[in-house]
């Protein structure tokens, strides 16, 4: 059933999708003009803004996803870590439209009157230009990282536990530091597993809405500058399907659809595979200790 | 010099410490804020009218989302119509009889990717087959595009929960004589049911606050939900339509909307919490 679903699932996307893929063709993808009343589809802009949101979004929560991870594993007290973890995890258990509620109405203003004037004065163009409303990439991307945190946090953690003991206590026996043990038993043979807990990261920051859309802007728009509008496949999507009229605008809409599921279950696909092969060696490995 | 050294070391380990100490507290910051602005902000206007009234035209006080709690619940429990029979059956045979098998391998791994999908794809979908076969929006439709999305969650939760009965009682039943799909239904079913409480819970709460899959499923509508083949409220959707407008008092109440929503989903997450605190213990 779980089979015939998923493969019910792409081949309706991809019908959905054929008529728009007949009458745009490749150009898809490398136009950038979205007009629904002119019939014309370039999709350019959104997947611009879904790359560059979900990789602002990287930078800001995979070192601290992995940080509070290995916080937790190796550093934190025992009295700490349940708690600590726990309310990460009510981080993830948040739904997206409060997400993006917050978003509107505390995260933006606070960018708009802090965060975005002091990096236009420090840092300035061409990612950086006023004037800011507060609506843009950057607060997306923001929203996204504390979003896929729990996602990268969880999945590196689990690829600490799989780490057997002797080589860190080996580390520390040879007179290590803590920081270097960790480096050098922990960190570096883990590196595989966290590179996969970071494209399940990516995979979720790629196909979240509710919060994207509600805090980028939504104008589908080229630039460099970081505190401008932007829009992403998944929130024009959002947007756009309840009202699209044609046949072809909801055909075009439906091969985003399909585009952002193609590129999701890759991800996913890479990343499982890379988490397991690292716990696989591990329990070679470690099976001896 | 190797005493400069050392002292470099220890100062990178002891900054280090400091680094990962001060990245657990920044963490705690955002979602401190998000409880503290959803509880003060939504607080204005919770009061039992909220709960029991429809939605009021802008610039006439008062209204509540009571149609939209509603809808909610009722599309979940269509999600769980859905869903439920599917996934607790596939968990059964994953965990009872798959086992390490390439085809229970196979499964589980879709199983996996699948919950990798956005949840507005799934949206999508549910609209391709179903609203656009029928011609309008429904309740039904949302509460199948829900009930997709709970199955992969279900499934592999439920399965994990399931292997967890001990293999003695199992064995036990099948030395006493009792057939495989018997033990199977009598004896691992009941030993897992919290197991699959949990299960069934989390995915309700994860689920309960979706709204990208309903916004082109289930629509909204401003009464009360008068069946499940119309267009049918959603606390998710009607906090984002309230979120996006201009008015300060609707705004309002998409605070109080975010409110009742994070209750309702913290409150099913932690009775999934405690049915598996309790099934861990009898398992003991």
């Amino acid at each position: 059933m779980i089979l015939l679903l998923a493969l019910a699932m792409l081949l309706e996307l991809w019908q959905a999708a054929s008529p728009s893929f007949n009458a745009m063709g490749w150009r898809f993808f490398v136009e950038q003009g979205w007009d629904p009343v002119m019939e014309r589809f370039g999709a350019l802009a959104f997947v611009y803004g879904t790359l560059i949101s979900s990789f602002i979004a990287l930078l800001l929560a995979a070192p601290f996803g992995i940080g509070v991870a290995l916080f937790l594993t190796e550093i934190a007290p025992r009295s700490l870590r349940e708690p600590v973890s726990f309310l990460v995890e009510i981080l993830a258990a948040i739904p997206s439209v409060v997400y993006g509620l917050w978003g509107i109405f505390a995260l933006a203003p606070f960018m708009r009157s802090h965060v975005d004037p002091f990096l236009i004065a420090c840092v300035g163009k061409p990612f950086f230009a006023s004037p800011s409303t507060g609506l843009s990439l950057l607060t997306a991307g923001i929203i996204l990282s504390i979003m896929i945190l729990p996602t990268i946090m969880g999945v590196s953690r689990e690829v600490f536990r799989t780490i057997p003991r002797g080589t860190r206590e080996a580390a520390l026996a040879l007179g290590a530091t803590r920081w270097e043990a960790i480096r050098v038993s922990v960190l570096l043979p883990s590196r595989g597993g966290l590179l996969g807990a970071i494209l399940l990261g990516i995979g979720r920051a790629l196909g979240e809405t509710m919060a994207v859309t509600m805090v980028i802007g939504n104008r589908p728009e080229i630039s460099a500058n970081l505190l401008g509008p932007s829009h992403t496949i998944a929130a024009v999507i959002a947007n756009e399907f309840a009202e699209a009229t044609s046949d072809i605008h909801l055909s075009a809409l439906a091969e985003l659809g399909l585009v952002l599921m193609g590129i999701t279950i890759f991800i996913n696909i890479a990343a499982r595979v890379l988490v397991w092969s690292t716990s696989a060696s591990m329990g070679a490995t470690g099976g001896g200790s | 010099m190797t005493d400069r050294h050392y002292r470099m070391r220890r100062v990178k380990d002891k900054a280090m410490h400091g680094i990962f100490m001060t990245m657990a507290i920044l963490v705690m910051v955002p979602l401190a804020s998000m409880v503290v602005y959803v509880a003060v902000r939504g607080l204005k206007r919770l009061d039992l009218d909220f709960f029991l009234h429809l939605p009021a035209p802008v610039g006439e006080p008062g209204g509540g989302m009571g149609n939209a709690i509603l809808g909610t619940i009722s599309m979940v429990a269509i999600a769980c119509g859905v869903s439920l029979p599917i996934s607790i059956m596939a968990a059964i045979y994953l965990a009872e009889f798959g086992k390490q098998g390439r085809y229970a391998f196979l499964i589980r791994f879709t199983a996996d990717v699948l919950s990798g999908v956005p949840s507005i794809v799934t949206g999508i979908f549910v609209y391709q087959v179903l609203v656009r076969r029928v011609h309008h929006f429904s309740g039904l439709a949302g509460g199948l595009a829900l009930g997709i999305i709970m199955i992969p969650l279900v499934t592999r939760t439920t399965e994990e929960l399931i292997k967890l009965v001990p293999r003695t009682l199992t064995e036990a039943s099948l030395a006493l004589g009792v057939a495989r799909w018997k033990t199977t239904l009598l004896i691992v079913l009941h030993a897992a049911r919290g197991g699959i409480v949990t299960g069934v819970l989390l995915a309700v709460a994860r689920v309960a606050g979706e709204t990208a899959p309903l916004l082109f499923t289930a629509l909204n509508n401003q009464y009360w939900p008068s069946g499940i083949d119309q267009p049918t409220a959603s606390l998710t959707v009607q906090v984002f339509t309230y979120a996006i407008a201009p008015f300060q008092d609707w705004q309002d109440q998409a605070w109080t909307g975010a409110l009742v929503l994070l209750i309702m989903v913290f409150g099913v997450g932690l009775g999934a919490r405690l049915a598996l605190r309790r099934t861990l213990i009898q398992m003991d």
